[in-house]
């Protein structure tokens, strides 16, 4: 993958890489990218899971208690490239959720960020070192990412007016929906789907 | 479930009791981490309001109450005379007037969390009163039964020792029998109390029969100090017909677990062999009671949903 | 000379069976006694109370409340528990000993009566102790009692634990001829019980109280009324097998009465699931089988008198640990309306039932009332069995405010009181002081 040459490119040495994901839409894309270093690289890269919930700068107003997610953090953060891994990057909470998650678990050297959509409507100074693709949404757009079996080449978009689907099978698809959510169509091999909401 | 009141099992759903012991078991991992601290509840404020002294429940909230950045304050209130004693009713209001975001009660008389809970704005938990519930003690002990056992569904929970006045029992009764599992009650007529059946448990005065091929075991502590003579004529005969030992635990499934909300008392409930080893899972019990009240303060802790 | 002419009402007067259609008898007081009783009766110079179709009946007698004074008058006191009473249909209130001091001595005896007489609506009839200081050791100078104007005996509140002096105790009431009335409770057995032992109290984790400890009393004394000869009346009968017991009694011909609450005719236990210190009561309210047996016994004659077992108490000492709170809850202003259920379920007739609040209970205590009959006081109450009202106790006259019903809509209201011919308590009009 495109994204997965980039990170190799701008690492210098792999062997301090760290790939942290962002569950729940942040896990598929990180074991992706792990896979495919390896098969660039031959190096496995290490790949943690960090749940941002408990660092989230909302929960004071919402109404209800999020679910918590699993974190598995194998490796220490200390002294290593951490690249946070996240599939749709918009206002960029959720990005500074989990760098305060990530100094509570030490010090990394270095932090990136590696996101496979980025929607704009950025509300704090974040910005993505790697990304997949920009897709410009309204604001209460709802990006609706549906992941299928790896192997993902690049990432396509499928205009949900009818347009022709450009991914390929067994590709990454991603649907862009306006105004409300709906479903995502039924697909082997899936992955939780996940509703983000506006200012994820 | 913001705002809400835990005051007991019985007013738990199966769903609400499966979404704390998940949330607890995503806040295990907190207690495993080098800096075992997250912000979500910073700048809200825990009251612990004790009228009976504990320790371990207390100490358990405090910690727990700290690992989510909360602003901790413990009231011990002695047990002074009546007359030098504030009122229920004043000490209910004089809290309400401080704000606080969730307020932990323990008493030794039933009903007193309910009554403070319709003064206090707070959300009110229930860290047990008098005989009737204890329920943090019962999740965590659902939780370390999930823990060990996968799932709660389909085992055989027995319960042993003075249940007439046992909170613990109770909860768990309601607990597990929520959750699927068929639990048995065993321990001295004197000490099993008025049709205890009511609450859908069998109920056994011989300890053989009840821990025939149990998946968990749970011994309760005796007050030896408060029943010897009233309830029991001595420890030494309730150790020999109630206490568990390894010979005894023979008839248990031959994975069975043994539980103990603590203190134990060494010889009497658990013989000494069992307080520490496998298959006593205690020490994992005092563990996961941390990570289970951290999930129910992160659950529970403000002003109500809006 | 003053006259009061009731009329339009139904007339229920339980002493001569009369149960008349509305309008078909009317009834003539005159300074202070009934003079005439019948159809259309000659109403010059009489003050007309229309009953506008409520029922005339004789004013209702209560056996058994606490009206607190002299000693606890914050919570209640002879002006306030006399006014609730009038209010509650009830024209004449015996009032137990457990005051401050204690009604062991003649002089508290003569002290309520005088109280009573410049303050109280309803007429008071005081009940003294039974021993020294309700300490259940020293019987009290019973004759000197009487005399001074107590109707009867008791240390309700508390139970005479030892046989001997209960023995003794009934043995020497005889030479009054008045009535011990036990308040039958085994305080060991009770082991600190707040509530009924059994499902509920297992299940709301507080001490239990068996109906064990209520049986056992009222068998030991049973055995002492029949060694004794005595008449021995049981208050606030509340177990099935207490029923048992009194109902073998009275089949051997012992002097044997018994009375039953509002309360213990109406709520069950699962009343304290809620942890409501208005529901912490002495007895403690039991179980529906229970009731059950309490109305058929009270309907058979079993159980001769409803009494309401009156107990105020401050808010403030209600608003405590389940534990802590003192048993008791209002019913002078609620009774009416709460029994009302049994004649509503037809367990009992109007008649019958008017006769367990009011006739036998003059005939228990032999005082003048309970009849319509000519010659009798002038005490009649009106009640409404249809009237709907929302039971509220800020508004209501006692100084209390401690019951279950509070907030509840109840059916059936005492539209007016008259005690020795004048009305003193009117539904419109509210209480009129002389």
């Amino acid at each position: 993958m495109r994204m997965a040459h980039e990170i190799v490119e701008s690492a210098d040495g792999l062997d301090r890489l760290y790939l942290v994901a962002i569950p729940n839409g942040g896990v598929p894309l990180g074991r992706i990218l792990v896979e495919n270093l390896e098969s660039l690289t031959g190096v496995h890269v290490p790949l943690g899971i960090l749940d941002t919930t408990l660092y989230r700068d909302d929960l004071a107003i919402r109404g209800s208690r999020p679910q918590l997610r699993r974190t598995e953090m194998p490796s220490s953060v200390d002294d290593r490239v951490v690249v946070l891994v996240e599939d749709v990057v918009s206002t960029g909470r959720t990005i500074r959720a989990g760098m305060d998650a990530l100094m509570d678990f030490g010090r990394p050297s270095h932090v990136r960020v590696v996101a496979l959509i980025d929607r704009g409507h950025r509300e704090l100074p974040i910005k993505i070192d790697y990304v997949g693709k920009n897709i410009p949404t309204q604001y209460d757009d709802k990006v609706i990412l549906h992941v299928e079996v790896a192997d993902a080449d690049e990432a396509m978009i499928e205009n949900e007016a009818g347009g022709e689907p450009q991914a390929k099978v067994g590709e990454l698809r991603i649907v862009v929906r306006t105004g409300q959510a709906g479903r995502p169509p039924e697909s082997p091999h899936r992955e939780p789907a996940e509703t983000r909401e506006a200012g994820a | 479930m913001i705002g809400r009141d835990i005051l007991g099992i019985e007013d738990l759903s199966r769903e609400d009791i499966e979404t704390i012991l998940e949330t607890a078991e995503r806040m295990q991992e907190i207690g495993t981490r080098e800096v075992k601290k997250v912000p979500t509840l910073r700048g809200r404020t825990l009251i612990n309001l004790f009228f009976e002294p504990s320790t371990r429940t207390q100490t358990s909230f405090e910690i727990a109450g700290k690992r989510l950045a909360a602003d901790v304050v413990n009231f011990s209130v002695a047990d002074s005379s009546v007359s030098k004693r504030e009122s229920l009713l004043d000490t209910a209001k004089t809290l309400d007037a401080m704000d606080p975001d969730v307020v932990v009660v323990r008493h030794k008389v039933a009903g007193v969390p309910h009554r403070l809970a319709e003064v206090l704005k707070a959300p009110v938990i229930n860290a047990g009163d008098g005989a009737h519930e204890h329920p943090s003690q019962a999740l965590l002990d659902m939780l370390t039964v999930r823990e060990q056992k996968g799932q709660i569904e389909g085992l055989t929970v027995t319960i042993i020792g003075d249940i007439a006045h046992s909170r613990v029992a109770r909860s768990n009764i309601y607990g597990f029998t929520k959750l699927g599992a068929e639990v048995r009650v065993a321990g001295p007529p004197t000490m099993l109390p008025a049709q205890i059946e009511s609450l859908g448990v069998k109920a056994f005065t011989n300890l053989r029969d009840a821990i025939e091929g149990a998946d968990v075991v749970m011994a309760l502590r005796i007050q030896t100090e408060r029943l010897e003579g009233a309830c029991f004529p001595s420890v030494r005969e309730y150790a020999a017909t109630f206490g568990l030992d390894r010979a005894k635990l023979r008839f248990a499934k031959e994975d069975a677990i043994v539980m103990h909300p603590g203190p134990v008392n060494r010889g009497v409930e658990l013989a000494h062999e069992l307080a520490d080893n496998r298959p006593s899972v205690i020490l994992d019990q005092v563990r996961n009671g941390v990570a289970l009240r951290m999930a129910l303060l992160y659950q529970v802790a403000g002003r109500g949903g809006h | 000379m003053s006259r009061l002419l009731i009329r339009n009402g139904r007339v229920i007067d339980p002493a001569s069976d009369t149960d008349a259609p509305v309008g078909q008898v009317e009834c003539l007081i005159e300074d202070g006694k009934v003079v005439e009783i019948g159809a259309a009766l000659d109403r010059e110079g009489a003050e007309v109370l229309d009953a506008e179709g409520a029922w005339v009946v004789p004013g209702l007698i209560d056996v058994h409340a606490h009206l607190r004074e002299p000693g606890e008058e914050y919570k209640e006191d002879l002006s306030t528990g006399g006014t609730a009473a009038v209010a509650g249909g009830f024209t004449q209130v015996a009032c137990m000993a457990n005051t401050s001091p204690v009604n062991d001595d003649p002089s508290v005896t003569k002290y309520i009566l005088d109280r009573a007489e410049k303050e109280s609506p309803a007429k008071i009839l005081p009940i003294a102790a039974a021993t020294r200081g309700l300490r259940g050791e020293v019987m009290t100078e019973m004759v000197a009692l009487r005399d001074a104007g107590a109707v009867a005996f008791s240390d309700d509140g508390a139970t005479i634990m030892d046989a001997s002096v209960m023995r003794q105790v009934l043995d020497y009431s005889r030479m009054t001829e008045l009535p011990v009335i036990v308040h039958a409770e085994d305080r060991h057995l009770r082991a600190g019980g707040v509530v009924n032992e059994g499902p509920v109290s297992t299940r709301l984790g507080l001490p239990g109280n068996p109906a064990a400890a209520e049986e056992v009393m009222i068998a030991r004394d049973i055995r002492l009324a029949e060694l004794t000869g005595a008449h021995l009346h049981i208050a606030h009968v509340s177990t099935a097998g207490s029923v048992d017991l009194i109902r073998r009694a009275r089949d051997q011909g012992l002097r044997v009465t018994a009375e039953v609450t509002p309360h213990h005719l109406t709520l069950t236990d699962e009343a304290t699931m809620s942890y409501d210190t208005n529901t912490c009561v002495a007895p403690p309210l039991r179980s529906a089988e229970d009731i059950e047996v309490l109305r058929n016994a009270l309907a058979e004659g079993v159980i001769d008198v409803i009494a309401t077992d009156h107990a105020p108490h401050a808010g403030y000492e209600k608003e405590v640990e389940f534990t802590e709170a003192p048993p008791g809850m209002l019913g002078l202003e609620t009774a009416v309306a709460v029994t009302l259920d049994l004649v509503r379920d037809g367990l009992l007739s109007p008649l019958e039932f008017i006769r367990r609040l009011s006739t036998n209970a003059a005939k228990l205590l032999s005082v003048e009332g309970g009849s319509l009959a000519v010659g009798s006081p002038g005490d009649v109450t009106l009640i409404d069995p249809e009237r709907e009202w929302t039971y509220d106790p800020a508004e209501g006259f006692s100084k209390s405010r401690n019951s279950p019903w509070a907030g509840k809509r109840l059916t059936g209201r005492v539209v007016a009181t008259v005690v020795d011919g004048r009305l003193v308590y009117h539904h419109e009009r509210g209480v009129l002081t002389r």
